[in-house]
């Protein structure tokens, strides 16, 4: 199966391209050009790494101006290198979003939605696609469609059924929300993965007489952790960076997530310049070093997903 | 949805989806699948509290008059559509779909595919992976942040009077630089750059590992027979990596019709609705306007526009895939 053998994309160069063949540079129409390979990689080269700088910009801006006073930025622009290193615009971000509490909020909604999910995602997949149930293509097409639902189309009745329960304004609606959307994508994916599920692997088992939860915790969750793992992390990220439905439902300073708490303090008289850049950059500072951690794992997990 | 999930994943010899027909023919005595229910209980339950019945109720919502919480509900039938064709804002933010669509996917698509191949197959080559690697890694930066944070920057960045990008024209001369969110026929543009900004890596990352699939010999050939690079990508590398097309289609094509974040960060859909959306345009009506039937209307609708593009790309993508396999 594509997602669990698929090798991470960093590295993994075509192996000894044969360096005799002539190739020739992007624009090369004229056959002479061909040849002159040497000077028409460096174009190439420069293009890509132009496109390069102008995906960078925005983040150089964001981290030159996130230390520099609003006194500076005034006299010599955003493009200066700051004489001194400002902090006050990261700790005036700091305090006035309390920001250990958001990052904990988010760890927290983050965490808990990526464990049940990928554990309700087995479940359900364990039965699609090990069990074969009855109806299973309309079940795996119900939970692709509603992956595809916007969100608009529930929030209401989702917002009215909180209050009803007793969740507003709680973490746990944003986790037993986010638990099935993402779920919903993770049976999908699981169910088409496990549905090639070595039967030979399943029938020595049942011989050995196991039973159908031993089967899965003791054959079929070891052979697709790698799988899960990518789920995982995926479900972490898409929660930590939804915007829409934590916004609505999480209605105070105390329980919101960062992206709201960031996105609130937009057109506040305090937000100057560093403020904003600081803000933007701490608030950018847990994805990317989560990013870092599990980079190998994501490529291949965004390979995963290409391949389904 | 009639045309046939396989959108599963692809690859490999797997009875796919034509597996409903021969069930498990090993155990053909009773059903084999019945002491399976229980695993699909849990998401079943979970399914349907949290997806089935808010749809449902927002489908019911949808033909009230309700001003939403304690106020009373009035029949209002399928009143609320109606009105919706009259809606100039309702059509506006269906036409501002499209740009999203051509913000978040066909523009990233087309680059991704062109920069995806000239890192793996032309800059990989010539300098190592490292550097291919590199590069798709800075392209792929912007995948990674929080939308809203990203929606935030360019805020900052756009602002007429304090945004970089202002402060930096007026340095070299420019007097009165166009206020970009501010002003109704910059704003969509300018909404659409940052879109493609945060999109094109996704692409990228896709199709250069979908080349990894690709049989490097076919490439060897097609050079040993004087193939120049152009002309490989257009005849191997676009028709190679054709699923992987439609998946990025689908998956981003949806995403562009749902926009909702980047929209209430960058310009809240103003000025004068230049950049409303329709997801935005169901938010107004639930929680500023106090329309909950009208909004839940509009978020129905935005529902059914989203299946039928989807249906239409799978019926596409299914309709390639069998006229590949009568080519050969």
């Amino acid at each position: 199966m594509s997602t669990v053998t698929t090798t991470p994309t960093a590295g993994a160069a075509p192996a000894a391209a044969p360096s005799s063949a002539a190739r020739g540079p992007v624009r090369a129409t004229r056959p002479d050009e061909r040849y002159r390979r040497g000077v028409g990689r460096w174009f190439v080269l420069a293009a890509a790494v132009v496109v390069a700088l102008l995906m960078l910009s925005p983040f150089v801006i964001m981290v030159l101006n996130a230390f520099k006073s609003p006194a500076e930025y005034s006299q010599d622009g955003p493009l200066s290198i700051p004489s001194e290193l400002y902090l006050d615009g990261v700790q005036n971000f700091w305090t006035r979003t309390n920001f250990p509490q958001k990052l904990w909020n988010s760890v927290f909604i983050s965490a808990l939605v990526a464990v049940f999910g990928t554990l309700l995602s087995l479940l359900s997949a364990y039965a699609i696609g090990v069990g074969r149930i009855k109806g299973r293509l309309w079940i795996v097409t119900l939970f692709l469609v509603a992956n595809m639902l916007p969100q608009e189309a529930l929030i209401y009745p989702l917002f009215d059924m909180a209050q009803k329960v007793g969740l507003s304004n709680s973490p746990w609606s944003i986790i037993i929300i986010f638990t099935v959307i993402q779920a919903a994508f993770g049976t999908y994916l699981l169910a088409s993965v496990l549905g090639t599920f070595p039967p030979a692997l399943l029938e020595a088992a049942q011989l050995d007489g196991a039973g159908r939860w031993r089967i899965l915790w003791q054959v079929v969750y070891p052979i697709v952790k790698p799988t899960l793992g990518v789920l995982m992390i995926f479900f972490f990220i898409w929660t930590w960076n939804e915007f829409f439905i934590p916004l609505v439902m999480l209605t105070t300073n105390d329980t919101q997530t960062i992206p709201i708490a960031l996105a609130s303090l937009q057109g506040d008289r305090m937000m100057d310049a560093p403020t904003t850049n600081a803000g933007a950059l701490v608030s950018l500072i847990p994805a990317l070093v989560f990013f870092l951690i599990f980079q190998r794992t994501l490529t291949r997990g965004v390979t995963a997903g290409a391949v389904k | 949805m009639t045309t046939r999930t396989d959108t599963e994943p692809q690859a490999g010899p797997r009875p796919a989806p034509a597996a409903t027909r021969t069930p498990a023919a090993r155990r053909r005595r009773r059903p084999a699948w019945v002491p399976y229910l229980p695993y699909l209980l849990p998401g079943a339950v979970a399914f349907v509290v949290v997806i089935g019945y808010p749809f449902a109720m927002n489908v019911y919502y949808s033909l009230f008059k309700w001003r939403g919480g304690m106020a009373p509900m009035r029949w209002n039938g399928l009143g609320n559509y109606a009105d919706l064709l009259h809606d100039s804002a309702f059509w506006t933010s269906f036409q501002n779909s499209i740009a999203m669509i051509l913000a978040m996917v066909v523009v990233p698509t087309l680059i991704g595919l062109v920069l995806a191949a000239v890192l793996f197959d032309y800059l990989g080559r010539r300098f190592g992976p490292r550097v291919a690697a590199f590069l798709r890694a800075t392209y792929y930066l912007p995948q990674i942040l929080p939308v809203a944070v990203a929606g935030v920057l360019w805020n900052w960045i756009l602002n007429s009077q304090t945004g970089a990008l202002n402060v930096i024209l007026r340095g070299i001369g420019i007097d009165s630089p166009p206020n970009w969110l501010g002003d109704t026929t910059t704003a969509l543009p300018s909404v659409m750059l940052v879109l493609i900004w945060v999109q094109v890596g996704y692409p990228v990352v896709i199709f250069m590992s979908a080349l990894q699939r690709v049989d490097p010999e076919l490439y060897e050939a097609a050079e040993l027979d004087g193939a120049g690079w152009w002309r490989r990508f257009r005849a191997i590398t676009i028709p190679q990596i054709r699923p992987e097309t439609f998946v990025v289609t689908l998956t981003c094509t949806v995403a562009a019709l749902k926009v909702f974040g980047p929209i209430y960060v960058l310009t809240r859909g103003g000025p004068e609705s230049s950049t409303l959306v329709p997801s935005y345009y169901s938010y107004l009506n639930f929680f500023d306007k106090s329309k909950v039937g009208y909004g839940a209307a509009v978020a129905t609708v935005l529902t059914l526009v989203i299946i039928l593009v989807a249906v239409v790309i799978l019926a596409l993508q299914n309709r390639a895939e069998r006229r590949e396999q009568e080519g050969r």
